[in-house]
């Protein structure tokens, strides 16, 4: 392909990212999808819950227990994908310089540890009956701690550069390094069943499928699906809350200038 | 412990969670956003 459609189709896809930079444009859209997502999320992951508790059978070797998995697959994929999200938005600082970015890496980080704290608090809940014990030092567990230790990091470097006045209420370069640093982390915790010994299961669900039964499997769609949009939801409360702070703070500002 | 204990024990963790954080999120954007639209109709 010549030089110049690549760096045509490149300035395109910047245009297009970019049309969104502008917070007024971003919180148009922002505040009806909020409240949508945010119920058709409840509706889902209630109505998933409901299903998985009262619907399905008992698993033949785990017994009730299995029923935990409708929660413990949502959070540990959303712990994961929170951190994904906070690198893929990183990576947008740093080389698109994109305001919207730094403001939304910031916005994850919170909904992204609870749902890492409840992956492993379900888990450990999970693992008593099943394994006989709480926890084991194996390496999908120890890497979801470490997963769960990062956010933690990350809240404390991000809230540290927002108090410094890091360009509208984003995070400085630094933290963003650091979230794009830590994304190393999320292939160890998908592959760590593979390459260790593990009290944990090897991956049931794959690209080639399931090793779940479907009699069991069906509900846990509709809570990955609802979690999911909650997610969305709460990600967008917390980025429309950092702007109306922004715009706070400039106002204030513009007022003490008199 | 009956394995329900630890059903139940797994999902109230989740449901104290997940509210928590909603009730958090959804407080702190109601009242930034209330309180630039003060600011924004102050002459």
């Amino acid at each position: 392909m010549p030089y110049w459609p690549c760096r045509a189709r490149a300035a395109k896809d910047a245009a297009l990212m970019h049309r969104f930079a502008n917070p007024a444009r971003f919180l148009k859209i922002a505040r009806p999808l909020t409240g949508w997502l945010f119920w058709s999320g409840l509706v889902l992951l209630l109505a998933g819950c409901a299903c998985g508790l009262f619907l399905t059978p008992a698993d033949y070797l785990q017994g009730q227990t299995v029923r935990i998995l409708y929660i413990h697959v949502p959070t540990a994929w959303l712990g994961m994908a929170g951190w994904t999200g906070i690198a893929v938005s990183a990576l947008m600082q740093l080389v698109w310089r994109h305001p919207l970015a730094a403001v939304a890496g910031r916005a994850i980080a919170a909904p992204g540890a609870l749902f890492t704290a409840i992956c492993l608090a379900t888990g450990s809940i999970w693992g008593r009956p099943t394994w006989g014990t709480w926890w084991e030092w194996d390496g999908r567990m120890t890497s979801m701690l470490v997963l769960l230790f990062l956010y933690l990091g990350y809240i404390a470097l991000a809230n540290a550069s927002a108090r410094q006045g890091a360009g509208q209420g984003g995070v400085s370069n630094v933290t963003a390094i650091f979230g794009l640093v830590g994304a190393i982390n999320i292939p160890i915790i998908n592959r760590s069943v593979v390459w260790w010994n593990s009290l944990h299961q090897g991956p049931s669900i794959t690209l080639r499928g399931s090793s779940i039964d479907m009699a069991l499997l069906w509900p846990l769609g509709l809570t990955l699906l609802g979690f999911s949009l909650w997610f969305g939801a709460i990600v967008l409360m917390r980025m429309r809350a950092i702007l109306a702070q922004n715009k706070v703070e400039a106002r204030m500002q513009r007022l003490a200038r008199g | 412990m009956h394995q329900w204990t630890f059903v139940i024990a797994a999902y109230a963790v989740t449901l104290l969670g997940t509210a928590a954080v909603s009730l958090i999120s959804w407080r702190s954007m109601h009242r930034a956003e209330a309180q630039a639209e003060t600011l924004a109709n102050r002459p």
